[in-house]
C-alpha cells in the first residue's frame, strides 16, 4: 500500500507540475459536447433525447486523450525499466498510474458532466444517475486504457493506435452508462445497468493491471 | 564463494544474435568489467543479468538458485543503472530520489537520500529541479539512486557517461567501498575506472553471425569454453 501511495503521490505531483493534461481533457470534453447542438440543431427535445449518449461518447474520447501519457514519459526517460526492476510488483505500479489517470481525467469529467447535461437540456432526474454511472464507468475507462497505453509503448503514432485498441473495449461502458441515464430519465429501474457496470469495473480491476504490466515488461525488454 | 553465475547464455535482439554460450561467475567483492565493440552486447548482458531481458538460452543463478524462479528476490537484491538517468525535469533532485527510497521501503527516507546525495557530492543540489541540471549532475543523481537501500549486486551500464574526471574517481571509490562491504559489481565503461583487479569479460569472443546461427551450426562458430574468456588482469591492464 505504501508503494501504491508512493507512485500515486509522485505521479500526481508530476501531473500538477506538468500542468495542462486535466485542463486539456475537460476543455476537449466541453468543446466536443458543444459541437453536437451545432450538428443536430438547437431543438431542445432532440438535445435532451441524445444528451446521455453525447456526454458519454465525449467523455470516452476525452479520457483517451491523455492515455498515451500514462506510461510514455516514464518509458522515454528510463523510469519505467527502473520501476520494472523495483522490489514492488509491477501490477501495483500500474494501479498507481491508473489511479493517477482517473484523478486527473475521470474526476474532472465527472465534475464537468452535469454542466454539459444542463447545456443539453437533460432533465434533472438523470443527473444523479449520470454522476453515479460516471463514478463507476470512468475508472473502468482508465483501467482498460492502461492496457492500450502499455501496448503502444515504443510504437510510432501511438495516439492513433491506442484509440483503435481501446475504443472497441469501451463499448460496454458506453452502452450501460448511457443506458442507465436513459432508464432514469424514463423512470425505469437503473439498478441492473449500474450493477453490470460495477461488474465490468471489478473485472477490469482484476485483469487490467496484470495485462498492462505484462505489456510493460514486453516493452522494456 | 561464488554467488552470481551465468551459464550458456545466448541473447538475440531482433534479427541479430548478440552473443552465444556466454558464461560468467562472480563472488562477493568481485567486479566484472564488460568490454567489447559497440553492439557486442554489453548492455544486453546487463539487462539479462537484471532480468529485464530473457535470454534465448541459458540460466543465471544466485547462490545456486535460478533467478527466474524468484524474480522478486532478485529485484530486491540488485541496483541497476541504465543508459538513461530517469530524472524528471519538473521534480527536484530530492523528489526524484524519494520515489526510489519509498519503493525500497526505507524508513528514514530523509537521511538515506541525504547520505546518497552527499556521497555523490550533490547534496547542495537537493532542491534543484531536474531541468536545471547538467548531464553530469543528472548522471550523479542517477548514481545516487543506486546508493539508496541495501543491495548485493550493482549492474552499471556506462556509469561514467557525462561524468568529469573527479566524479569518475568518486564513483570508483564508491564501487570499491561497495565491494569492500561484500557487494558484487558488473559494469561496462569506455573510460578507465580506478578499480582494483576487475575481471574482464570480452563479449567480442561470444559474437556469432546470425546466418551461421540460422544455418544450425552454432557449435562451429562459438567458443566451446565460455568461462575461460574471463581473465583477471592487473589494474593497469583495464582500459577502454
Amino acid at each position: 500500500m505504501n508503494a501504491f501511495m508512493a507512485i500515486l503521490r509522485r505521479d500526481m505531483r508530476l501531473a500538477l507540475r506538468q500542468g495542462a493534461d486535466s485542463v486539456m481533457v475537460v476543455a476537449f470534453f466541453i468543446v466536443t459536447t458543444t459541437l453536437f447542438p451545432f450538428g443536430v440543431g438547437p431543438e431542445a427535445n432532440i438535445l435532451a433525447r441524445i444528451a446521455s449518449g453525447v456526454i458519454w461518447v465525449s467523455a470516452l474520447l476525452a479520457a483517451m486523450l491523455s492515455l498515451e501519457r500514462v506510461f510514455q514519459t516514464d518509458y522515454e526517460d528510463g523510469t519505467l525499466e527502473l520501476l520494472t526492476l523495483s522490489p514492488v510488483p509491477l501490477e501495483l505500479v500500474v494501479l498507481g498510474k491508473v489511479a493517477t489517470h482517473w484523478l486527473t481525467t475521470g474526476l474532472p469529467l465527472i465534475v464537468a458532466a452535469p454542466l454539459m447535461a444542463v447545456m443539453l437540456n437533460m432533465s434533472t432526474d438523470g443527473f444523479g444517475v449520470l454522476i453515479v454511472a460516471m463514478l463507476i464507468g470512468t475508472p473502468t475507462l482508465s483501467l482498460i486504457g492502461a492496457i492500450g497505453a502499455a501496448l503502444i509503448l515504443g510504437a510510432r503514432r501511438g495516439g492513433v493506435l491506442v484509440s483503435l485498441l481501446v475504443l472497441p473495449l469501451y463499448i460496454p461502458v458506453l452502452i450501460f452508462g448511457a443506458g442507465a441515464v436513459e432508464a432514469a430519465l424514463l423512470g425505469m429501474p437503473v439498478q441492473a445497468h449500474l450493477q453490470i457496470m460495477g461488474a465490468i469495473l471489478l473485472l477490469s480491476l482484476a485483469l487490467a493491471p496484470f495485462a498492462a504490466a505484462h505489456a510493460v515488461r514486453q516493452a522494456v525488454e | 564463494m561464488t554467488v552470481f553465475t551465468g551459464s550458456d547464455l545466448t541473447c538475440r535482439r531482433g534479427e541479430r544474435m548478440v552473443f552465444a554460450r556466454l558464461a560468467f561467475t562472480a563472488g562477493p567483492g568481485d567486479a566484472i568489467m564488460l568490454r567489447g565493440r559497440n553492439g557486442a552486447g554489453k548492455s544486453s548482458l546487463l539487462r539479462v543479468m537484471a532480468g529485464l531481458l530473457a535470454p534465448l538460452h541459458g540460466q543465471i543463478f544466485w547462490q545456486g538458485e535460478d533467478i527466474a524462479d524468484d524474480m522478486a528476490a532478485h529485484r530486491a537484491r540488485l541496483q541497476y543503472l541504465g543508459h538513461q538517468d530517469a530524472v524528471k525535469p519538473v521534480l527536484t533532485v530530492w523528489d526524484n530520489l524519494r520515489l526510489w527510497a519509498e519503493l525500497r521501503g526505507i524508513r528514514d527516507v530523509d537521511s538515506e537520500i541525504d547520505r546518497a546525495l552527499d556521497a555523490l557530492g550533490i547534496l547542495h543540489l537537493a532542491n534543484t529541479t531536474g531541468r536545471f541540471l547538467s548531464s553530469g549532475q543528472k548522471r550523479r543523481t542517477a548514481l545516487a539512486r543506486i546508493l539508496i537501500g541495501p543491495a548485493q549486486l550493482w549492474l552499471l551500464d556506462e556509469p561514467t557517461v557525462g561524468l568529469d574526471r573527479e566524479s569518475s574517481a568518486g564513483l570508483a571509490g564508491l564501487i570499491e567501498k561497495f565491494r569492500g562491504d561484500g557487494g558484487t559489481v558488473i559494469y561496462s565503461t569506455h573510460i578507465d575506472l580506478d578499480i582494483t583487479g576487475p575481471k574482464l569479460l570480452d563479449l567480442d569472443e561470444f559474437a556469432i553471425p546470425m546466418m551461421e546461427w540460422l544455418a544450425g551450426a552454432p557449435d562451429d562458430v562459438v567458443p566451446e569454453e565460455g568461462p575461460q574468456a574471463i581473465e583477471t588482469p592487473d589494474k593497469e591492464g583495464v582500459s577502454a
